[in-house]
């Protein structure tokens, strides 16, 4: 049996209520009016940081050495060139003899990704695969994608032991409609007519896939547990189940007004709460939309229950919010507009040697410091000689990762010196559970709420960007136990 | 072990107006104080056989190398390194020349510290990635600045001993109002306000816990001293001043890594005041130290300093500094000058900035400020941040 063993999502802390866009620049467009909220990417995350996060919640508790591959998807990959997928399994700290890839270039390519795993391990080239899909659009102040576009990430593992939901099978439409674009020149997002969207690709595209996928799976549409499709159009997305002859309970609910269009991670998204909601034996139908579709079915299987994601199933990831309330503070955050960075102080940023980088890859991407084999102390950076100062062990180390652990902060403070996109910068020293000390930038978090010995876990972040020299640079943040 | 003790005098010292000295380099200030200097050393530059140059921040100042204080003075073709060590590279520019005259190589050795900080363009300290941390650890250390990361030993003093937040504001506002007062009567200190507790407690939060109020000046200046050995003195001056002892110490590391540290007191000054006080043979420092200039970065860093220093007891420097006992009238005062408070800190030069006030003190010089008849002075840098520093602890007396 072929399917899903596990499942996770990133969504970020930060919301807004699109009342608060529209408040700010519904003069330019007074018909963008859309209610509900919608996720923020932080200023420190991006569709690769939100991906290994999502990523950390689906591989919690599972044995790293046995994933065989990284896919990636998404149509806002930071790096161009430089394989996006090879971040992510670094920062995982994955083997280094596996499969790559990124899948980019429409918003179906979460399930094009998710679909590509499942052959893969179906035809045997690989034991398991982690699919990892997200996004962080930009659209123009002002446009109705500017509401509607939300952030967030989704990862699943794919592979033969321990399924949870079998894949069935999958039927796929490829067209080059230009419901929406962006060139190599484009910043911002360009699309056309959203009537024509609506009636010509999004009515369209989904229910042919999904008729074709539960015909050739002889299921009507009563056997359909749930079908997570996404929603473009509030009020087109039920009426396009309708069509299906779905009843309203057979819809994923669509979370648009929660966290918004979220691209390529939108279906998968919506899969992981459908998969959270399931039952044993429910099929479960998912399509997503960008230049055709892709539809998958998977069916639940009575290993559901055992499903581990960190204790952060979808739900509490929504439920855990910050509102962001200032319309200048998410332009700030997603660089639309350009501000006082201070002089010197914003501007500087590290200039990263990338043999240094190379070298140190697992403690600077994959946050693996040592222990030492004889007296157990974990260390974090790498150590050669051990720093507990009864022991001073000279190379007695073995690796030791530090991604996955908790800590307690054991002191802290909120900086208005230095330069942040969300002063005040807020730092502290870590004590993990486990033993190790070190100290981080905290993120995901204000002052008030941050206290001496709360628990506190890691999360991947950008640490800078570096414009003169065209490179983005990462690290893990400490983050608050999102309860 | 050696001992430095007795064996080396300062017989000159010569310290600048600090402050934002936007009408002068590194080279002027380098002279200003160089001609103070041997002015008060009677001497020529020319009788100098080896000179020690600390500065830290070289990328936003001079460069590296001696040859900027060589180019300034147009010193003779003499030996002149530079020495880095963090806020306690002034200090390690006097240990150098100081070992040096010891040695008997040299008889008449220069020591200077000097720091521009005025032209980064932004306020506090040049960003980490100027050059404090090295490149592969610039690419995992938090968005650190000097105050937050002595906020943070703020903030651990405070939970440890059970301080609410107003308390400990409190006790560390008085710590910075009475160095306020002695900047007062000090001409060559930057700032020269009385700052009342009741303002500082209401001044704007730089870094959680600490304000504005709580952290020293960022400024321009130089200081610089003569040094010869001990015996040969009293051919320069009455009145010169001994050295008794000159100790660095560095983290090992295990404050940063490994989790006994408590980030309420540091480690780095405990160990290198009890290493002051035996070369030294100061068996209750307490009792014997009559003043210090210590490193008063940040009000948080003067109050552990004193636990440190063994002049109060471990968690107890709130009950000191309530009866006054570091205020200029009161047992052991401390930055009779000022301090780093009202000096501001241009990082090479606030080591023999703080050895000219024990200098000028121990010869009964200081004029408003004086201590009655002091025995032993010390000074004291802590070089970095509180889990991760080099110490100095110097001392000096008759």
């Amino acid at each position: 049996m072929v399917g899903i063993i596990s499942y996770g999502a990133h969504i970020p802390w930060h919301r807004m209520n699109r009342m608060v866009i529209y408040s700010a620049m519904g003069f330019l467009n007074p018909a963008t009016l859309t209610g509900g909220e919608k996720a923020i990417a932080n200023y420190d995350e991006d569709s690769v940081t939100m991906a290994i996060n999502a990523g950390m919640n689906c591989i919690n508790g599972i044995d790293r050495n046995a994933v065989d591959g990284v896919y990636f998807a998404s149509v806002t990959m930071p790096f161009k060139e430089r394989q996006n997928a090879g971040i992510i399994a670094t920062a995982l700290d994955l083997r280094s003899d596996i499969k790559t890839a990124d899948f980019t270039g429409s918003t179906k390519s979460g399930t094009t990704a998710l679909l590509a795993a499942c052959d893969a391990v179906k035809a045997g080239s690989a034991k398991s695969i982690l699919v990892c899909a997200s996004d962080c659009r930009l659209a123009l102040p002002g446009s109705l994608q500017e509401e509607t576009f939300g952030d967030g990430a989704a990862a699943f593992l794919i592979g033969e032991n321990g399924v949870i939901a079998d894949f069935r099978g999958a039927h796929s439409i490829s067209y080059d409609f230009r419901d929406t674009w962006r060139t190599d020149f484009d910043k911002f997002n360009r699309q056309w007519e959203d009537r024509w969207i609506r009636d010509e690709g999004y009515n369209k595209f989904i229910p042919e896939a999904l008729s074709a996928l539960v015909k050739k799976y002889d299921l009507s549409p009563k056997d359909v547990a749930k079908a997570a499709y996404p929603c473009l159009y509030a009020a087109a997305h039920p009426r396009l189940g309708k069509s299906l002859g779905l009843e309203p309970n057979q819809i994923q609910e669509n979370m648009f007004a929660t966290v918004g269009n979220t691209g390529s991670a939108y279906p998968l998204i919506l899969l992981g709460a459908a998969l959270e909601d399931a039952n044993p034996k429910d099929n479960i139908v998912v399509a997503s939309f960008g230049n055709g579709s892709d539809a998958l079915l998977f069916q639940a299987t009575e290993k559901l229950a055992d499903t581990k994601h960190n204790g952060k199933g979808i739900k509490k990831l929504l439920e855990s919010k910050k509102m962001l309330d200032n319309y200048a503070k998410y332009l700030t955050f997603r660089n639309v507009m350009e501000v006082d960075k201070g002089m010197g102080r914003g501007e500087s940023a590290p200039w990263e040697q990338i043999s240094l980088s190379w070298r140190y890859r697992r403690t600077l991407l994959g946050l693996v410091g040592s222990r030492c084999k004889k007296c157990g102390t974990p260390q974090f950076p790498y150590q050669m000689v051990c720093v507990n100062p009864k022991c001073n062990a000279i190379d007695q180390m073995e690796p030791y990762r530090f991604s996955d652990k908790k800590g307690h902060l054991f002191t802290y403070t909120g900086d208005n010196l230095a330069f942040t996109h969300n002063p005040p910068a807020i730092y502290g020293m870590v004590d993990f559970e486990g033993g190790g000390r070190s100290w981080f930038d905290l993120t995901d978090c204000d002052l008030d709420g941050v206290k001496v010995d709360m628990l506190v876990e890691m999360s991947f972040r950008r640490k800078f960007v570096d414009e003169k020299r065209g490179n983005y640079g990462y690290f893990w943040k400490a983050v608050p136990v999102r309860e | 072990m050696g001992s430095i003790k007795d064996k080396v005098a300062i017989v000159g010292m010569g310290c600048t107006k600090f402050g934002e000295r936007w009408d002068v380099g590194y080279s002027e200030l380098m002279l200003e104080a160089f001609r103070e200097c041997i002015e008060d050393a009677g001497i020529e530059p020319k009788d100098i056989d080896a000179a020690w140059l600390g500065t830290q921040f070289t990328e936003v100042n001079q460069g590296v190398s001696g040859l900027p204080l060589a180019d300034a003075l147009h010193l003779p073709f003499i030996p002149i390194t530079h020495v880095e060590n963090m806020c306690a590279s002034g200090s390690e520019a006097l240990r150098g020349a100081s070992y040096a005259v010891a040695a008997g190589v040299y008889d008449i050795a220069l020591a200077i510290g000097v720091e521009k900080l005025k032209d980064i363009g932004y306020g506090g300290l040049p960003d980490l990635s100027l050059g404090a941390v090295g490149k592969y650890e610039s690419l995992f250390t938090p968005n650190v600045t000097a105050p937050g990361a002595f906020a943070m030993m703020a903030t651990r003093y405070f939970a440890k001993y059970g301080l609410s937040p107003e308390e400990g504001k409190m006790m560390l506002a008085k710590v910075s109002s009475k160095s306020h007062h002695n900047g007062t009567m000090c001409e060559k200190a930057h700032l020269r306000r009385e700052a009342p507790v009741e303002v500082i407690m209401q001044a704007p939060i730089v870094a959680w816990p600490l304000g504005l109020y709580d952290c020293c000046g960022v400024s321009d200046g130089s200081a610089a001293a003569i040094v010869v050995r001990a015996d040969m003195a009293k051919n320069f001056r009455a009145d010169p001043v001994y050295i008794k002892a000159l100790q660095i110490v560095d983290s090992s590391g295990e404050e940063l890594m490994y989790t006994d540290y408590d980030y309420a007191h540091v480690e780095t000054t405990t160990r290198a005041a009890a290493k002051a006080y035996e070369e030294a043979g100061i068996k209750n420092a307490r009792e014997e130290i009559s003043m210090a200039e210590v490193h008063d970065c940040f009000s948080i860093t003067e109050a552990v300093t004193m636990e440190d220093l063994q002049f109060s007891p471990r968690g107890k420097v709130k009950e000191d500094i309530d009866a006054g006992r570091f205020n200029l009238d009161g047992e052991q005062p401390i930055q009779t000058d000022g301090g780093l408070k009202c000096f501001g800190h241009p990082i090479g030069a606030s080591g023999l900035r703080m050895m000219y006030e024990e200098y000028k003190q121990l010869q009964g010089k200081a004029g408003a400020r004086q201590v009655k008849n002091p025995k032993f002075g010390m000074t004291h840098n802590l070089g970095g941040l509180p889990p991760h520093c080099v110490i100095s602890t110097f001392i000096v007396g008759h």
